[in-house]
C-alpha cells in the first residue's frame, strides 16, 4: 500500500510489521517521532510489544541487550548525544554478537549543541562492530529495516540503520508499506542461538584474556566480511519479492565512462544525481556512487566501481578532527591496496544541517568553492599535486 | 535427585577465584542457592563477575549474563520484558557490588524500580571498589582507608558519609527492600524467600565483608559482619512500599570499637586525636541508626542472639515490629 508518510512514521510502521517483542528508547530530536508512533501503536493494540521508556539511552541500549539475550526480538532508536551515551553498551552488544536492530536518526554532535543532520554521530561508532546502512530515502529506510532483522540474525551482528535526521525523519514522502503477510513470510520467527534459558544454562559476557580475546575480534571481522555477501544476496532476494533494490553495498549512477565520480552517503545523493545529470548534459563525464553500507566497508566492490575513474570526490558529513574525512581515508586505502593511485579529494560539508545544494556540489566539481571545506594538504588542483591521492 | 541434579544443585559452584574468606562469595553462594538454577542472573562488573568467569571458564550453573559495570538493572529489565513478552515466568536476579549499585549503577537501578520491573536486585556491599584494588565508593564509611581515600598528614581517610542507599531505594515505594548480611543466614534466607514471593522490583542489600579491602583476618568475615549489625552500624531492616516493616533487634549494643579494631582499614584512626574524633563520629552514627530504627526497643522476638540459632517462622517469618514510619522518625534524626 502506497501512503504519504513522514519518514519517522514510515519507519515506525516498518518496525511494527517486523513484530518486535520489546521496544526500549529514550527521546531525542530527531528520533522522537519514531518512538512516539511506536508508543501509540502499542497503546492502540496495533503492536504487541513491551514498550519501555528507559531512563537514558544507556539504559535503552542495555534493555534491548537484555531482551535479545533473553530471546526476544527488540528495537531501539536514537541520535547524536544519545548514540554517544549508548557507546559502551553498543560495543558490548556487538562483542556478544547479539542480533539487535536500531535506527540512528543522524544528527550533529555538541558542542555547540545542534539538532540538525550530519553523520558525526554514527561515524563515531563506526568501529563498534555494528553493520551500518546509510539510507537515501524513506522507502529505503522501511525496506532496509525489514531486511535488517534477517541480516542481524543471519550474521549474528547488530545492525544500525542510519537515516538523515529531519531530511528523512521529518520529510513526507510516498512510501509503499509491504503487507503484514509479506513481511511475515520474509521474516522467520526470531531465533538466537545463545538465549538465556535455565534448560541450557550459558554464561554470556564472561572474562577473556590474551590467549583468546583476539580470536573473538577476528570472528567479528570474519562475520562482517561474510555480511557483505549476505547484504548483497538479501538485496537481490528482497528485490525479487518486493520489487525494490538499493544495490546492496553500493549504488552507482551513470558510472559508464565516468571520469569523475562523486561519492557520498545518505539523502545527499539525490541532489548529487541531479548534479550528475546537469554536468552530463554539459558534456562532462561524471557519475555518482552511493556508499550504502559503510560497515562492513565494501572495499572490493568499491574498487571495482572506481577502477576506471580519474578523479574521485568524496563528500562527507563528518570527519575526524585533526585527521580528515574517514570515508575518504578508507576509499584511498582500498584503492591503494588494489594498486590504484587515483587522487581522492576529501570534501567535508553539510555539518550541523547546512545545506549541500546542487550549486554547491557543482562548484565542488569545478573546484570553485572553499565551502564546504577540505581537510588535509590539498592543492586546489589535485592533479598538480602529482596525483598520488594523498591529503 | 539424580547425579545431574546434584551437579546443578549449587548455582555458584566451587573452583572460582575469590580470595579466601570472601564475604561476597559467601553471600552470593547463599543467595543464589536459595533462588536456584531456574532463574536468570545478571551481573554487574566487579569482583563477583571476575572471580566467577575467569578467562572462558564459568562457575555458574544457571543462565548468567554480564554486560558492563553500570547497566545490570537495565539489562535485567530487558530480560524481564522479554520473559513477559514470551509468556515465561522465572526469577530475574541482578547481582552487583556497591559500586554497581550506589554509584555508577544507581540511575539504571532507579529506572528499573520506577518502571516496576519484576526484578530482584541484590547488592553485595563490601564498601569499596574491590575489583580494581580497593578504591573508595559512596558506600565506604567515613574514616576508612582506601587507595583513593588514603590517610595522610591532612586526612583521616574517607571524608564523606556512607550513602544511605536503602532510604533512596525505599523512596521509590517498591514492594520490598531489605538489608541482610552473611552472619545471619536464617535471616538472609527469610528475606530472599520473602522477596521471591513478591512480584515487582525488590532490593536486597547484603553487607559482605572483604578480607582484602577491609584488612581483617580472612577467618573473621562472619564475625566482622555480625559486629557491623551488633554495633548498629549496619541495621537489618525490611521495608515494604517504602515503609519500615521490620528490624532485627539488638540483643545488646556493642561499641563500634569492637568492630573497627578487627579491621586494618580503620587502624590509622586510633593513632591520632583527629582519628579518634572519626571513631566518635562512627559511634554517633551507630547510635543514630539505633535511635532512628528503634533497634534496641523494637517489639520483636527476633534479635541478634536468636537469629544466630533459630530459623525465622512463617512465610518470610519476620516478626512484625511497631516502629514509627521512617519519614516521621527522620524528622528527629
Ligand atoms: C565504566 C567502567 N568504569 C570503571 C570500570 C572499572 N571497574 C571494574 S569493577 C570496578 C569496581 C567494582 O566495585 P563494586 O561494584 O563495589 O564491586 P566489587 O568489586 O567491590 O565487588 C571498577 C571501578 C569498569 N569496568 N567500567
Ligand atoms: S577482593 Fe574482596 S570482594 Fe574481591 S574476591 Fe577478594 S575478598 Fe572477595
Amino acid at each position: 500500500m502506497r501512503k504519504l508518510l513522514e519518514g519517522s512514521h514510515a519507519v515506525a510502521e516498518a518496525v511494527r510489521l517486523c513484530r518486535p517483542q520489546v521496544v526500549a528508547a529514550y527521546p531525542i530530536t530527531p528520533q522522537t517521532h519514531i518512538i512516539e508512533r511506536l508508543a501509540q501503536q502499542v497503546a492502540d493494540g496495533e503492536l504487541a510489544a513491551e514498550f519501555i521508556s528507559a531512563e537514558s539511552e544507556f539504559g535503552a541500549a542495555s534493555l534491548v541487550l537484555g531482551a535479545v539475550a533473553a530471546g526476544a526480538q527488540a528495537f531501539t532508536a536514537t541520535a547524536s548525544q544519545g548514540l554517544l551515551l549508548m557507546t559502551e553498551v553498543l560495543y558490548n552488544i556487538a562483542g556478544m554478537r547479539l542480533p539487535v536492530v536500531m535506527v540512528c536518526a543522524n544528527r550533529a554532535l555538541g558542542a555547540p549543541i545542534n539538532i540538525f543532520c550530519d553523520h558525526q554521530d554514527s561515524m563515531a561508532l563506526r568501529d563498534a562492530g555494528w553493520i551500518q546502512i546509510y539510507v537515501e530515502s524513506n522507502q529505503e529506510a522501511v525496506d532496509s529495516l525489514i531486511q535488517a532483522y534477517r541480516l542481524a540474525e543471519t550474521c549474528e551482528l547488530p545492525v544500525m540503520i542510519c537515516m538523515d535526521g529531519f531530511l528523512l525523519t521529518h520529510t513526507f514522502e510516498p512510501v509503499t508499506l509491504p503487507t503484514q503477510s509479506a513481511v511475515d513470510e520474509y521474516l522467520p520467527a526470531f531465533r538466537f542461538s545463545r538465549t538465556l534459558d535455565p534448560a541450557r544454562p550459558m554464561t554470556l559476557g564472561g572474562g577473556s584474556e590474551a590467549d583468546n580475546y583476539q580470536e573473538y575480534r577476528v570472528a567479528q571481522q570474519e562475520a562482517m566480511e561474510n555480511a557483505e555477501t549476505v547484504i548483497e544476496a538479501f538485496d537481490a532476494e528482497f528485490s525479487e519479492q518486493f520489487g525494490r533494490s538499493y544495490g546492496g553495498l553500493l549504488q552507482g549512477y551513470r558510472l559508464d565512462g565516468a571520469q569523475t565520480v562523486l561519492l557520498g552517503l545518505g539523502s545527499l545523493m539525490g541532489t548529487v544525481r541531479d548534479v550528475v545529470d546537469t554536468l552530463r548534459d554539459e558534456g562532462e563525464a561524471v557519475g555518482a556512487l552511493r556508499l550504502r553500507c559503510f560497515r562492513p566497508f565494501p572495499a572490493q566492490s568499491l574498487v571495482q566501481s572506481l577502477s576506471t575513474a580519474q578523479r574521485i570526490i568524496v563528500l562527507e558529513k563528518a570527519f575526524s578532527v585533526g585527521a580528515g574525512g574517514m570515508v575518504a581515508a578508507e576509499v584511498r586505502a582500498a584503492l591503494q591496496q588494489a594498486g590504484i593511485m587515483t587522487p581522492v579529494e576529501s570534501v567535508i560539508g553539510g555539518l550541523g544541517g547546512r545545506d549541500l545544494t546542487a550549486d554547491v556540489i557543482q562548484a565542488i566539481f569545478q573546484g570553485t568553492t572553499t565551502e564546504p571545506f577540505r581537510v588535509g594538504r590539498f592543492a586546489p588542483d589535485p592533479v598538480e599535486e602529482g596525483g598520488v591521492g594523498h591529503g | 535427585m539424580d547425579k545431574r541434579d546434584a551437579f546443578r544443585h549449587n548455582v555458584l559452584t566451587s573452583g572460582h577465584r575469590a580470595c579466601s574468606g570472601c564475604g561476597e562469595a559467601m553471600a552470593a553462594r547463599m543467595v543464589t542457592d536459595l533462588i536456584g538454577p531456574d532463574a536468570i542472573y545478571i551481573n554487574a562488573t566487579g569482583c563477583l563477575q571476575v572471580f566467577t568467569t575467569h578467562n572462558q571458564q564459568t562457575a555458574w550453573q544457571a543462565p548468567w549474563i554480564h554486560s558492563v559495570f553500570a547497566n545490570a538493572a537495565a539489562v535485567a529489565a530487558g530480560v524481564e520484558a522479554a520473559m513477559r513478552a514470551r509468556g515465561k515466568e522465572m526469577p530475574v536476579v541482578v547481582q552487583a557490588g556497591d559500586g554497581g549499585t550506589f554509584d555508577i549503577g544507581l540511575q539504571c537501578l532507579s529506572g528499573m524500580i520506577e518502571r516496576g520491573h519484576d526484578v530482584l536486585f541484590v547488592c553485595y556491599d563490601n564498601e569499596a571498589y574491590m575489583n580494581t584494588g580497593v578504591q573508595r565508593s559512596s558506600s565506604t564509611p567515613h574514616g576508612v582507608r582506601t587507595t583513593t581515600s588514603p590517610p595522610g598528614r591532612l586526612s583521616q581517610g574517607k571524608h564523606h558519609l556512607k550513602k544511605d542507599v536503602i532510604s533512596i531505594i525505599a523512596a521509590h515505594h517498591l514492594p520490598y527492600a531489605a538489608t541482610a548480611t552473611i552472619a545471619y543466614f536464617p535471616d538472609l534466607k527469610a528475606k530472599v524467600e520473602k522477596a521471591l514471593g513478591i512480584k515487582g522490583p525488590r532490593f536486597l542489600h547484603v553487607l559482605s565483608p572483604c578480607p582484602l579491602g577491609w584488612a581483617h583476618d580472612s577467618a573473621l568475615s562472619v564475625t566482622v559482619s555480625r559486629l557491623a549489625v551488633e554495633t548498629g552500624l549496619f541495621p537489618l531492616l525490611e521495608l515494604e512500599h517504602g515503609d519500615l516493616t521490620g528490624v532485627m533487634r539488638l540483643a545488646e549494643q556493642k561499641p563500634v570499637q569492637e568492630y573497627l579494631r578487627l579491621q586494618g582499614r580503620f587502624k590509622h584512626l586510633f593513632n591520632t586525636k583527629q582519628g579518634m574524633e572519626e571513631v566518635r563520629h562512627l559511634q554517633a552514627l551507630a547510635d543514630a541508626h539505633i535511635r532512628h530504627y528503634g533497634l534496641l526497643e523494637a517489639d520483636t522476638e527476633w534479635d541478634t542472639r536468636r537469629a544466630m540459632h533459630s530459623a525465622r517462622h512463617g512465610r518470610g517469618g519476620y516478626a512484625q515490629v511497631t516502629v514509627s514510619a521512617p519519614r516521621e522518625v527522620k524528622n528527629g534524626g
